[in-house]
C-alpha cells in the first residue's frame, strides 16, 4: 500500500494573515508551518500502510523557496519521504494549476494505490482539488471521509452528508479527502523528529514535471483579483459581568426579539 | 451588463429543492438571461418547485448509486459544449463541490470558491463575472473577476442570498447525457446512514443555541441542547469540541461545517474563532455567555454576558420553563 499525502505548508493561522499589496495574493514568504488540516491525511496514512504490513507514505507538497519545514513535521510523524514543488513560475497557481501539478507527481511518484489530502486548506479554502486531481488522473475520488477503511484492492469511506453520512467504496487507485477528526494525528516523537532530518525530499521544478508554463502559475489561473476591501465590522453592543442575574438579561432580551 | 443564460447546480432532498438551490436560482435572476438547472435526480419532482424561483429548464441526471461527481460533471461537460452557459453557479456543498471540481479539469475552466456574491461588470472587452469572497476570517471581502472562456464557475456558501419566488411556471425537465467515465466513476454508495433529526435543522432555525470548549466536557452539551429545544431552535458546536468527539459533525458551525443566519444566535462556552465566526456572524442577533471578559465572540455580540455557563445556563433554563 502507497500512499501519497498532499500537505501544504502554510503561514502560522495564529499570526494575522497578510495579502502581498502587489500581486494580491498571500504573503507566504515567511516561516511555514504543516496545515493541521493535513496532518489527519498524514496520520491515517500511516496507519493504513501499516494495517496493510507494507508500501510507504510519500509526501506532496508545493511552495515558494524550497520550504520545507511544514514537511518535516509530517515526515517526523513518521512518512517516508517527499516530492516538494518549488518554482517561482507557479506563483498565483489556482486551484486548477496546483490539481495539474499534483496530477504530474503523482506520476512521477510512479506506483501510488492512494491520494490522501484534505478537503481544503486552512488558509487558501479553496476545497475543489480533490476532485479535480481526480478528474486529470481519470480516478475515482472518495470525498469527505470521516473513516477509511482499506480492503483487498479496495477502498472503504463514511462519507459526510447534510443528512449523516454515505458509505462508498472504490477500487484501487483512487483519491481521498479526510475531514478532521478522521483520526487523531501523533505527536512527533523526538526519535522521529531526528530521523526527518535525513529523509529525502526530491526538490522538482514545474518542468521536470512535464508541465507547461502557460497551464500554471498567474497564467494559468485565468483570474484576476480587482479589489481587497476591508469587510463592514459588526458593532459589539452591552456586556455585563454575570452577578447571578444576568439570566434574566438574556430572557428580557429575547421577550424583546418576541422569541418567546 | 447582462448573461444570457446562468445555470445553477440544483439539489433536491426527500422532494424538495434545498433552501440553498432556491437562494441561488434567486440570484441568478438578477443576470437578466435565462435561468436552467442542472439537477442530480428526478427533475419531475421539482419542476415546479425550481420554476417557481425562476428556473425554465431542468437537465435531469439520472443517479445510478455511485457518487455523482464523476459522471455528473462528464454530464455537465457535454452540457456546457451545446449550450454554452455564460456561468454555473454551485452550492457550495458535498456533492456541488465535487461536481464542480471535475468539471474544472474536465472541460479547463478555473473555479472561484467560497463566495458570499456574484456580479457582472462590463469594462469595455464584454461582460465579466466577478465572485466576491470574505478572507481572514470574512475580515477582509475580495474580488475577483474571471478573465477567461466561459462558462465561469462560481461556487457560492449557504445563506450568502435571501430566496425570493419570482412565480414562475413549471420548469421544463430534459434529461441531461449520460457519459461513460470509465473508472473516474467507480464510486459506488453502498450504503445511506440518516442521524436521527430532532426539532429544527440548524440552517434553518430561528434560534440556534451553539456549545464550545467551555463547556468544560462532553457531557454538559446537554444544557444546549435543552436550551435549545425550549427555545424551539438548533443546537449547535464549534470545531473545538466536534474535533474533541463530543458532538457529530452535522452540529458543527463555521468555515468548515454549517452556516447559519438565524434570528438569535446564542454563543455558550464559544471563544470566537475566526473558523467559528464565519458560520454564525451574519445572524439577526448574537448572545455571547463567556467567562473570558476578552473573548473574540463579544467583539460581535449584541448582548454579551461574561459569567461562567454552567451557571447562567442552568438559570436561563429555569427560567424559561418557569414561563411555562
Amino acid at each position: 500500500m502507497n500512499i501519497l499525502v498532499c500537505v501544504k505548508q502554510i503561514p502560522d493561522p495564529a499570526t494575522p494573515g497578510e495579502l502581498d499589496e502587489s500581486t494580491k495574493t498571500l504573503k507566504r514568504d515567511g516561516k511555514l508551518i504543516l496545515d493541521e488540516s493535513d496532518s489527519y491525511g498524514v496520520e491515517m496514512a500511516l496507519q493504513l500502510v501499516e494495517a496493510a504490513g507494507g508500501g510507504e507514505v510519500t509526501l506532496f507538497s508545493m511552495a515558494p523557496n524550497d520550504e520545507t519545514s511544514g514537511l518535516r513535521t509530517a515526515l517526523a510523524m513518521g512518512a517516508e519521504k517527499a516530492i516538494l514543488v518549488s518554482d517561482e513560475a507557479l506563483h498565483g497557481s489556482d486551484a486548477l494549476s496546483t490539481a495539474k501539478v499534483i496530477a504530474k507527481a503523482v506520476e512521477r511518484a510512479g506506483a501510488v494505490d492512494l491520494v490522501m489530502t484534505a478537503t481544503e486548506s486552512t488558509d487558501g479554502y479553496t476545497g475543489t482539488i480533490p476532485a479535480q486531481v481526480a478528474e486529470l488522473l481519470g480516478w475515482p475520488s472518495l470525498t469527505f471521509a470521516k473513516h477509511i477503511e482499506v480492503g483487498d484492492g479496495s477502498v472503504t469511506i463514511q462519507r459526510q452528508t447534510e443528512a449523516g453520512y454515505d458509505v462508498v467504496t472504490s477500487d484501487l487507485p483512487a483519491v481521498v479527502s479526510v475531514t478532521a477528526g478522521v483520526v487523531e494525528p501523533r505527536y512527533p516523537s523526538f526519535k522521529g523528529i531526528m530521523a526527518a532530518k535525513n529523509k529525502p525530499v526530491d526538490t522538482v521544478k514545474a518542468g521536470d514535471l512535464g508541465l507547461d508554463a502557460a497551464s500554471v502559475g498567474w497564467a494559468g489561473a485565468r483570474q484576476d483579483i480587482t479589489s481587497i476591501e476591508p469587510a463592514p465590522e459588526r458593532q459589539a453592543g452591552e456586556k455585563i459581568e454575570d452577578e447571578g442575574d444576568a439570566h434574566e438579561r438574556v430572557v428580557a432580551f429575547l421577550e424583546q426579539l418576541k422569541v418567546i | 451588463m447582462a448573461l444570457s443564460k446562468v445555470w445553477v447546480f440544483a439539489e433536491a432532498a426527500e422532494g424538495k429543492p434545498t433552501s440553498l438551490t432556491l437562494e441561488l436560482l434567486t440570484k441568478a435572476r438578477e443576470f437578466g438571461g435565462a435561468v436552467e438547472a442542472f439537477l442530480p435526480g428526478d427533475g419531475a419532482e421539482v419542476a415546479a418547485a425550481l420554476g417557481e424561483y425562476g428556473a425554465t429548464k431542468i437537465y435531469a441526471f439520472a443517479t445510478d448509486g455511485t457518487l455523482v461527481g464523476a459522471a455528473g460533471a462528464a454530464s455537465l461537460a457535454q452540457l456546457v459544449e451545446a449550450e454554452s452557459p455564460d456561468l454555473i453557479i454551485f452550492p457550495m456543498t458535498y456533492d456541488g463541490r465535487d461536481v464542480m471540481g471535475r468539471l474544472s479539469a474536465r472541460i479547463d475552466r478555473p473555479t472561484v470558491t467560497d463566495g458570499i456574491d456574484i456580479t457582472v461588470s462590463d469594462e469595455g472587452a464584454g461582460d465579466t463575472v466577478n465572485v466576491i469572497k470574505g478572507i481572514f476570517g470574512g475580515t477582509k471581502i475580495v474580488t475577483t473577476s474571471f478573465t477567461g472562456d466561459k462558462p465561469a464557475l462560481a461556487g457560492i456558501r449557504p445563506k450568502s442570498f435571501t430566496a425570493e419566488a419570482s412565480g414562475g411556471g413549471a420548469a421544463e425537465v430534459v434529461a441531461a447525457p449520460s457519459v461513460d467515465v470509465g473508472r473516474a466513476g467507480n464510486a459506488k454508495v453502498t450504503d445511506r446512514h440518516v442521524e436521527e433529526q430532532i426539532g429544527p435543522k440548524l440552517e434553518d432555525a430561528a434560534v440556534v443555541v451553539s456549545g464550545g470548549r467551555g463547556l468544560g466536557a462532553a457531557e454538559n452539551y446537554a444544557l444546549v441542547e435543552d436550551l435549545a429545544k425550549l427555545l424551539k431552535g438548533a443546537a449547535g458546536a464549534s470545531r473545538a469540541i466536534v474535533d474533541a468527539g463530543w458532538v457529530p459533525y452535522s452540529h458543527q458551525v463555521g468555515q468548515t461545517g454549517k452556516t447559519v443566519k438565524p434570528k438569535v444566535y446564542i454563543a455558550c462556552g464559544i471563544s470566537g474563532a475566526t473558523q467559528h465566526l464565519v458560520g454564525m456572524k451574519n445572524s439577526d442577533n448574537i448572545v455571547a455567555i463567556n467567562k473570558d471578559p476578552d473573548a473574540p465572540i463579544f467583539g460581535i455580540a449584541d448582548l454579551g454576558i461574561v459569567g461562567d455557563v454552567h451557571k447562567v445556563v442552568p438559570k436561563l433554563i429555569e427560567a424559561l420553563k418557569a414561563r411555562g
